[in-house]
């Protein structure tokens, strides 16, 4: 079974929510993103999204911007993303990875070789935010040959009709985009989320995870009070910046210790 | 110089591309984040259900004979075509419309829908500046807020450009991501966008973006090629035998060719810009030397290294410094009909000077590029042979450019 599956469904059964966090691969410099992973799993992150760095982040904000361009200066990129998943994976058999970025990486490699290459390194999904399902058919029969699910988000401004389509062409979970913006932006409007979220949910059984503007333990708890789980991006890029790798991979996993406490209080 | 052979296909129905999803063949389509699907519905919707209505054409008419200035002349170079001493080389006028080049077509009807959607504030990209002025301009007109992303390397060395958005009115983001042109503009529109879609409405300035921009950009610029067609036939009683344009997105040359695309004897050239050589790697000719990938909001010739990361690009003009370029050029090109050449920046600079002294018409630096261009092709040409050659914008604005380049402070 495919690891997003499996952790959504035990996280289910046990009645708790999931945290999913991100990083950038190779932000600030490549020696500290595997640290920093197994250290939001000890930290209590169910599933780990990490970021394919790429030259036009469009859709994120300023911290995660400045991620990207620090991580693309040591040539950090799709295929050595690949390898940290597959590193990861020696030592980590459970947590599940979602890769997340822009479409161009993944056009340039090629959607079979990507695929390939993902389900060997062990890599559960992906997340291409300028991929639609519209223009995804032929990316999704290459996923779906190798049990990756296609994560596909929405938004806000994303009509009812429109949610039953996106979420008839998702699998693994779906990621709500909690409000209208950039990654980091301000603080979000609770009831409004929780609406959508209600809406989402009447078209489909899969899982509902609330992103964009969660900060901390309360907001991730407040965001996804009727939804599965929360997504913490920014607050976590925010430490990335500054430090060596030990205090880096400290920093980190406490802040996921705190976010994890939030979530379950 | 290219020698391919033009397009074999007369089947084709240039007017019904592109496709109700915005394809033109494996090109264009919406490859936005999902908060931007809704607007992009929302602006087709509109679009399409206002453009042949008696109200909005009369309404885009009307601007473009009492407020730009229209039909721009179809001007015959007289000089420059004995100085050359090639085909009769024809100069399509866009750099005397209002503000300056063929810009303000595209912003007049884009405006016009914004004003139809009740948002309140207007945003725009841009490189050389003239999208921007053309949208400040218009902007003013409306009494709307105008909010323009400008690379800081552009705002730089379009100085002229920047203090004229901000006579008009509008503010002028200056954008220190990335390599800081225009590329990272459109980022920071695109991001802008995202946030305030409520109130907002984008004015992007090229056939680029995603559906339905490449759609109605080519729509609004076409009043170029409608023109240019009728005065050729008017002054000279036949078609042109070749048009020649500038690409950057390719605003001006999609513009002057779409309405000519059925005509399968005029051959098509649009210029890409050389830089110092596509040889050397710094240049911004996509279409020359690029592959096909996904950026702002399409699919389509793009320079990118080979982990399919966007490569900062190179041109003498800040305007044709953009490592992608509208989807249907990309299609145009893949299917034969118009072919695609660069032109380096020395190159570009004689052409400048050339018509400056010849005729008297100091050109763009964009626009140079065609008109050195299009040097080259007369001489391959029959004295009898016409040559339209877009003339997109004028050259005050790059005067500061070419003085640094002769070494003088002005």
């Amino acid at each position: 079974m495919n690891r997003i599956t499996a952790t959504l469904e035990r996280l289910k059964s046990e009645n708790r929510k999931a945290l999913v966090t991100y990083l950038v691969n190779g932000d600030p410099v490549p020696d500290v993103t595997l640290p920093a992973m197994h250290a939001m799993v000890e930290g209590g992150a169910d599933i780990i999204e990490v970021g394919v760095p790429f030259s036009d982040p469009m859709a994120e904000g300023p911290t995660i911007q400045r991620a990207h361009e620090r991580a693309l200066v040591h040539g950090i990129s799709l295929k050595g993303t690949m390898e940290l998943v597959a590193q990861f994976r020696q030592t980590n058999q459970h947590t599940p990875i979602v890769l997340m970025g822009y479409a161009n990486p993944v056009v340039r490699m090629g959607y079979a070789e990507f695929a390939k290459q993902a389900c060997a390194a062990g890599v559960d999904g992906l997340l291409t935010v300028d991929l639609p399902p519209e223009e995804s058919a032929d990316l999704d029969k290459e996923l779906q040959a190798v049990n990756i699910h296609n994560i596909f988000l929405i938004a806000p401004t994303t009509s009812s009709a429109r949610i039953a389509h996106v979420t008839a062409n998702a699998s693994g979970f779906i990621y709500y985009v909690s409000l209208k913006g950039v990654t980091g932006a301000a603080n979000i409007d609770v009831e409004s989320v929780a609406e959508k979220v209600d809406a989402i949910r009447a078209t489909t059984g899969l899982s509902v995870m609330v992103g964009f503007g969660i900060k901390d333990g309360s907001s991730a708890k407040a965001a996804s009070h009727n939804a599965d789980g929360a997504v913490v991006g920014s607050a976590l890029v925010s430490l990335m910046a500054e430090g060596d790798a030990a205090v880096i991979t400290k920093r980190v996993g406490e802040c996921v210790a705190e976010i994890r406490q939030g979530l379950d209080a | 110089m290219s020698t391919i052979e033009q397009s074999k296909d007369h089947n084709i129905d240039f007017n019904a591309m592109p496709d109700l999803k915005g394809h033109f063949g494996q090109f264009g389509g919406r490859f936005v984040s999902e908060t931007l699907i809704h607007a992009l519905d929302d602006l087709s919707e509109m679009y399409e259900s206002l453009k042949n209505t008696e109200g909005f054409r009369k309404a885009f008419d009307h601007d473009m004979t009492h407020y730009v200035g229209r039909p721009s002349p179809l001007y015959f170079a007289e000089r420059w075509t004995q100085k050359i001493g090639g085909a009769q080389l024809y100069l399509k006028r866009e750099d005397l419309n209002h503000t300056g080049s063929h810009k303000v077509n595209n912003t007049i009807g884009q405006a016009l829908l914004a004003k139809h959607s009740g948002k309140r504030r207007v945003i725009a990209e841009t490189g050389a500046g003239q999208h921007g002025v053309a949208t400040a301009t218009i902007a003013a007109r409306l009494g709307l807020e105008c909010v323009v992303y400008m690379g800081a390397e552009d705002v730089k060395r379009q100085a002229l450009n920047v203090y004229r958005m901000k006579l008009l009115g509008a503010t002028v983001v200056p954008v220190e991501s990335g390599s800081k042109t225009l590329k990272d503009a459109m980022n920071e529109a695109m991001r802008d966008w995202v946030t305030n879609v409520d109130d907002t409405f984008y004015i992007i300035g090229t056939v680029a973006g995603p559906h339905p921009y490449p759609k109605l950009v080519r729509d609004f610029q076409s009043i170029i090629g409608r023109e240019a067609r009728s005065q050729c036939l008017a002054q000279t009683g036949r078609l042109p035998d070749a048009l020649v344009a500038c690409v950057g997105g390719g605003s001006n040359a999609i513009g002057l060719f779409h309405p000519f695309l059925s005509d399968k004897n005029v051959k098509m050239y649009g210029v890409e810009a050389g830089g110092d050589g596509v040889e050397t790697g710094r240049h911004a000719a996509p279409l020359t030397e690029g592959i096909p990938g996904v950026l702002h909001g399409n699919r389509t010739y793009l320079m990118e290294d080979e982990n399919g990361q966007i490569i900062e690009t190179h041109s003498v003009s800040a305007g044709l410094d953009y490592p992608g370029v509208g989807p249907e050029h990309a299609w145009l090109k893949d299917i034969g009909r118009v072919q695609y050449a660069p032109i380096n920046d020395d190159e570009a600079m004689a052409g400048f000077r050339s018509l400056t002294r010849v005729e008297g018409i100091m050109p763009a630096l964009e626009s140079s590029h065609a008109i050195a261009y299009a040097e080259q092709l007369a001489v391959q040409m029959n004295k009898d042979d016409i040559i339209i050659v877009n003339l997109s914008g004028r050259g005050d604005k790059d005067i500061l450019t070419v003085a640094e380049i002769d070494g003088i402070k002005v």
